[in-house]
C-alpha cells in the first residue's frame, strides 16, 4: 500500500447496528419459542434469520470496506450514493410485477370463483390486501424512495447522509413488506383498509420511516444550494405526513407480545373516520404528493425544460397538502359519520380539484417547447400521459364526492375503476417513466437498452388501462342503478344476485385489461435488466463542464 | 416584501419546512375528528347495543382474518332503495363496540349490517361450504375449512380483557366465564346456557354448525353473522330522539 494507512476501526453505526440487530435477533428467537399463534411463530423466526444475516453483512462489510469510509466529494463533485437507490429501484420492479399478477390473479377470481381454490391463502378477501399493499406500498414506496434518494442528493448536491442509515431503510422497508404480505396470506390482519399490518409489523414500520426522514431531512440540511428543490417540499410533506397518519390510524393494543392479533383503540364511528382521514390521505400523500415530487423532477430532467411555474408550485404544494387532509369523509357518505363531517368532507373535495389541476398545469406546461419531444421519447410521453391520467382521476374524484353522485357510485366498481384510473395510469405510468430515467442513471448506462420496448410497454399499458377503466365505469354505473332500479308497481326491480350476474362481461374485459398491463411491465422488467446487464457505460463528463452555481 | 419573497423562508430552512407543513396538514384532521369524541349527538342513544359474546367475538374475528369486509359493507344508508332491500338504516350506536369497525367500502356481495336471523342456520352452512351450492350466480370463495378448525375457548377471556381496555365495557363476570360461555352458546344442552343467555341480552344459542363437541370456527362465524342488526329493537327506536 502506498497510500498513508489510516487505523481501521468501526464506526458507532456499524458497531451500534449490529449490536442491537444481535439484541433482536436474542428477543426475536425468545418470541418465536413462547409464540401463541403459527402466523406470530413465523415472523418472529424470519425477523430472528433476518436480524442474524444483518449483523454478518454488516460486520462483513465492515471487513470488506476500506479503512477510511466513501468520501462526500471526489474531486469537487459530490460523491453521490447510488447502492441502496439500485436495490430500491430492482425491488420496485419486482414487487411491481408481483403486485400486478397477484390483482390479476383477484380480478379472474371475480369473474371465475373457482379461482379461489377454497384454500383460506388462495381466497379473495386475503389476496386483495397482498394486490393493495404490493402495488401501493411495496412498488410505489420503493419508487418512492428509490426515487427521493436520488432527487434529494442530486438537487442539493451532495452525498446521501448516513452509510448504513440509507441501507437500513430500504432493506428494512422491504423486510416491512414481506412481513405484512405473508401476514395476509396466513390471515394476519388489523382489516383497515390499506393499514392491515399487525401491531408488530407496524412498530417496526415506525421506525423505519423515522430513519428515512432523518436520512432524507439531515441530507437536504447538508445541501449546498441555498433553495430546497420543488421536488423535495413534496417528498417530505409525503414522508411527515404519512408517519402522522400512520401513528393516528394505527394504536393498537396487542392480545398478548407473543400473539399476532390486536385489537385498534378507535371503535366504530370514531375508527371510521380515522380509517378514511388515514386512507384518503394514503391516496393524497402517498400516492399524490410522493409521485407529484418525481414529476417535479424527472419530466423538466427528461424535457430539459425548467419547471413552467414557479409561483405555481408554491401555491399548488401548500393547498395541496393543506386541501387534501380534510377530503376523508367523502368515503363515509350516508353512513352514520355525523351529516356535518360528510358535508366537511365534501366541500374540501370539491375544492380540492383546482390545486389538483394547478400542479397538473405546471407538470404539462412543464413541455411548452418541448412537445416534438412526445414523439421520439416514449420515457417522456409515458410521464407526460401519467399527468394526464392525474387530470382526470383527480376531476373524478371530487364529481364522485359530490353525496349525490356518491349515492350512486359507493359501494360500486365506478370506485374501483376511480382508483385504477389514478393507480395504473397516473402512479404507474409517472413510476414507470421515473425507473426508465432513473436505471440507466443510477447504473451509470448512456441510455435505455431499447425505447422501442418502452414504446411497446406504453401502447400496451394504455390499452389495457382503457379497457379496465371503461369496464368498470360501465359496470360500476350499471350495477348502482340496478341496485335502486323499481318496477311500476313500486317494487325493487332486481335481487342482489342479479346485479352480480350482470357483472361478469365487466370482469373478463377487466381481467384482460390488468393482463395487458402485467405484459407491460414484464416487457419494461426486461428492459431494464438487458439495461443494466449490457447498456454501453456513460463517460464521466470531465470536471470543468459542470455548469456554474 | 412580497409574498413571493417571504415564501423564501420555507425555501431556504429545512427545519421551518417540515414545521410548516405540520401545521397545516393538522388542521384538517383536528376538526373533523376530534368533536366526533366529545359531541353527543355522534352516537344515539339506543337500547339494546351489547358488547359481543365470546363465541360472537371468535366469529367477527374470523370474519376480520378472511378479509370478508372487502366485499361485504355493514353499512346501510338512509335510501330508499337500501332501506327496502336490507332494512332499516344502520345507526352509530350499533357498531360503537367494534374495534375495529366493519362498514366496508365496497358491495361485490350484499351488506351484511342486518343479515341476521334472516337465513337458517344451516343455510349458512352451506353457503360457506360451497356459495355455489345454493346461489350458483354466486362469485364469493368457498369456506369448507371452517368446519375443520376448532376455536379455542382458553385464550377468549385475554380478548374480552385485551377489548375492556381499548373501552368496551365487559364486566368481570363476563370475562371470568368467557371460556364456559363460548361453549354453551353452541350447546343448546349445555348447563350454562341460561347463565350465559342472562349476561348477553338477546344472545341465542344454537349448535350452529349441526355438530356435536367444541365449537367449530364455523359456529363461531355463524353466530357472528346471525346476531348483525339484531340487537337494536327498531319499534322502540326514538328516531327523533337521535335527529342529528
Amino acid at each position: 500500500m502506498s497510500q498513508p494507512s489510516i487505523s481501521k476501526s468501526m464506526t458507532v453505526g456499524e458497531s451500534g447496528l449490529a449490536a442491537v440487530f444481535a439484541v433482536t435477533a436474542f428477543l426475536c428467537v425468545i418470541a418465536a419459542a413462547k409464540a401463541l399463534d403459527a402466523p406470530f411463530a413465523f415472523h418472529a423466526a424470519l425477523s430472528a434469520a433476518a436480524s442474524i444475516a444483518a449483523v454478518f453483512v454488516i460486520i462483513n462489510r465492515y471487513f470488506e470496506r476500506p479503512a477510511a469510509l466513501p468520501p462526500a466529494e471526489i474531486n469537487g463533485r459530490p460523491n453521490y450514493n447510488m447502492g441502496p437507490i439500485k436495490f430500491s429501484a430492482f425491488m420496485a420492479m419486482f414487487w411491481g410485477i408481483a403486485g400486478f399478477l397477484v390483482g390479476l390473479i383477484i380480478a379472474s377470481q371475480l369473474a371465475w370463483p373457482a379461482l379461489n381454490f377454497d384454500l383460506p391463502w388462495t381466497s379473495f378477501g386475503r389476496l386483495r390486501p397482498l394486490h393493495t399493499s404490493a402495488v401501493i406500498f411495496a412498488f410505489g414506496g420503493n419508487v418512492l424512495i428509490a426515487s427521493s434518494f436520488y432527487v434529494v442528493q442530486k438537487s442539493c448536491r451532495v452525498r446521501l447522509a448516513g452509510e448504513l442509515a440509507p441501507w437500513f431503510v430500504v432493506v428494512g422497508y422491504n423486510f416491512f413488506i414481506l412481513v405484512a404480505g405473508t401476514g395476509y396470506l396466513l390471515g394476519v390482519t388489523q382489516s383497515k383498509e390499506y393499514a392491515e399490518p399487525e401491531w408488530y409489523a407496524d412498530l417496526w414500520l415506525t421506525i423505519v420511516w423515522v430513519v428515512y426522514l432523518l436520512v432524507f431531512l439531515v441530507t437536504v440540511i447538508k445541501r449546498k444550494e441555498p433553495h430546497i428543490f420543488v421536488a423535495n417540499w413534496f417528498y417530505l410533506a409525503f414522508i411527515v405526513t404519512i408517519a402522522v397518519l400512520h401513528l393516528g390510524n394505527n394504536p393498537a393494543l396487542p392480545v398478548s407480545v407473543f400473539g399476532s392479533k390486536s385489537y385498534v383503540a378507535w371503535a366504530g364511528v370514531q375508527d371510521a373516520m380515522f380509517q378514511w382521514w388515514y386512507g384518503h390521505n394514503a391516496v393524497g400523500f402517498f400516492l399524490t404528493a410522493g409521485f407529484l415530487a418525481i414529476m417535479y423532477y424527472f419530466i423538466p430532467k427528461r424535457a430539459e425544460r425548467p419547471i413552467y411555474s414557479y409561483r405555481l408550485s408554491i401555491i399548488h404544494f401548500w393547498s395541496l397538502i393543506f386541501l387534501y387532509i380534510w377530503a376523508g369523509p367523502h368515503h363515509l357518505h350516508y353512513t352514520a359519520l355525523p351529516d356535518w363531517t360528510q358535508t366537511l368532507g365534501m366541500t374540501f373535495s370539491v375544492m380540492l380539484w383546482m390545486p389538483s389541476w394547478g400542479g397538473m398545469i405546471n407538470g404539462l406546461m412543464t413541455l411548452s417547447g418541448a412537445w416534438d419531444k412526445l414523439r421520439t421519447d416514449p420515457v417522456l410521453r409515458m410521464l407526460v400521459v401519467s399527468v394526464a391520467f392525474y387530470g382526470m382521476s383527480t376531476f373524478e374524484g371530487p364529481m364522485m364526492s359530490i353525496k349525490v353522485v356518491n349515492s350512486l357510485s359507493h359501494y360500486t366498481d365506478w370506485t374501483i375503476g376511480h382508483v385504477h384510473s389514478g393507480a395504473l395510469g397516473w402512479v404507474g405510468f409517472v413510476s414507470f417513466g421515473a425507473l426508465y430515467c432513473l436505471v440507466p442513471w443510477a447504473w451509470n448506462r448512456k441510455s435505455l437498452y431499447s425505447l422501442k420496448l418502452v414504446n411497446w410497454h406504453f401502447w400496451i399499458a394504455t390499452l389495457g388501462i382503457v379497457l379496465y377503466i371503461s369496464a368498470m365505469w360501465v359496470s360500476g354505473i350499471l350495477q348502482g342503478l340496478m341496485w335502486r332500479a323499481y318496477t311500476s308497481l313500486g317494487f325493487l326491480e332486481y335481487s342482489f344476485i342479479e346485479t352480480v350476474e350482470a357483472m361478469h362481461p365487466f370482469y373478463v374485459i377487466r381481467a384482460a385489461g390488468g393482463a395487458l398491463f402485467v405484459i407491460g411491465a414484464l416487457i419494461m422488467a426486461y428492459n431494464l435488466w438487458m439495461t443494466v446487464r449490457v447498456g454501453e457505460a456513460e463517460v464521466q463528463a470531465p470536471v470543468a463542464l459542470q455548469p456554474a452555481e | 416584501m412580497s409574498f413571493w419573497t417571504r415564501h423564501q423562508i420555507f425555501e431556504k430552512n429545512s427545519i421551518i419546512l417540515v414545521v410548516g407543513i405540520l401545521l397545516v396538514i393538522s388542521i384538517g384532521g383536528l376538526v373533523e375528528i376530534t368533536p366526533l369524541f366529545y359531541l353527543k349527538s355522534t352516537i344515539e342513544v339506543v337500547d339494546g347495543v351489547r358488547p359481543y359474546t365470546p363465541l360472537e367475538l371468535a366469529g367477527r374475528n374470523i370474519y376480520v382474518r378472511e378479509g370478508c369486509y372487502l366485499c361485504h359493507s355493514q353499512m346501510i344508508r338512509p335510501l330508499r332503495d337500501e332501506v327496502e332491500r336490507y332494512g332499516h338504516f344502520s345507526l352509530a350506536a350499533e357498531s360503537m363496540y367494534d374495534h375495529p369497525f366493519q362498514w366496508g367500502s365496497k358491495r361485490t356481495g350484499p351488506d351484511l349490517a342486518r343479515v341476521g336471523a334472516k337465513y337458517s342456520d344451516d343455510w349458512h352452512v352451506t353457503h360457506l361450504t360451497n356459495p355455489r351450492a345454493i346461489v350458483p350466480q354466486s362469485v364469493m370463495p368457498g369456506y369448507p375449512f371452517l368446519s375443520e378448525t376448532e376455536v379455542d375457548p382458553a385464550t377468549i377471556a385475554d380478548h374480552m380483557r385485551t377489548l375492556r381496555a381499548v373501552g368496551t365495557p365487559y364486566s368481570d363476570d363476563q370475562i371470568a366465564n368467557a371460556a364456559a360461555d363460548m361453549k354453551a352458546q353452541a350447546d343448546p344442552d349445555n348447563a350454562g346456557s341460561d347463565a350465559f343467555t342472562k349476561r348477553y341480552a338477546k344472545a341465542v344459542v344454537r349448535n350452529f354448525d349441526g355438530k356435536p363437541g367444541t365449537p367449530t370456527e364455523m359456529d363461531a362465524l355463524i353466530a357472528y353473522l346471525q346476531m348483525l342488526g339484531t340487537l337494536v329493537d327498531f319499534k322502540l327506536y326514538n328516531e327523533k330522539a337521535n335527529l342529528r
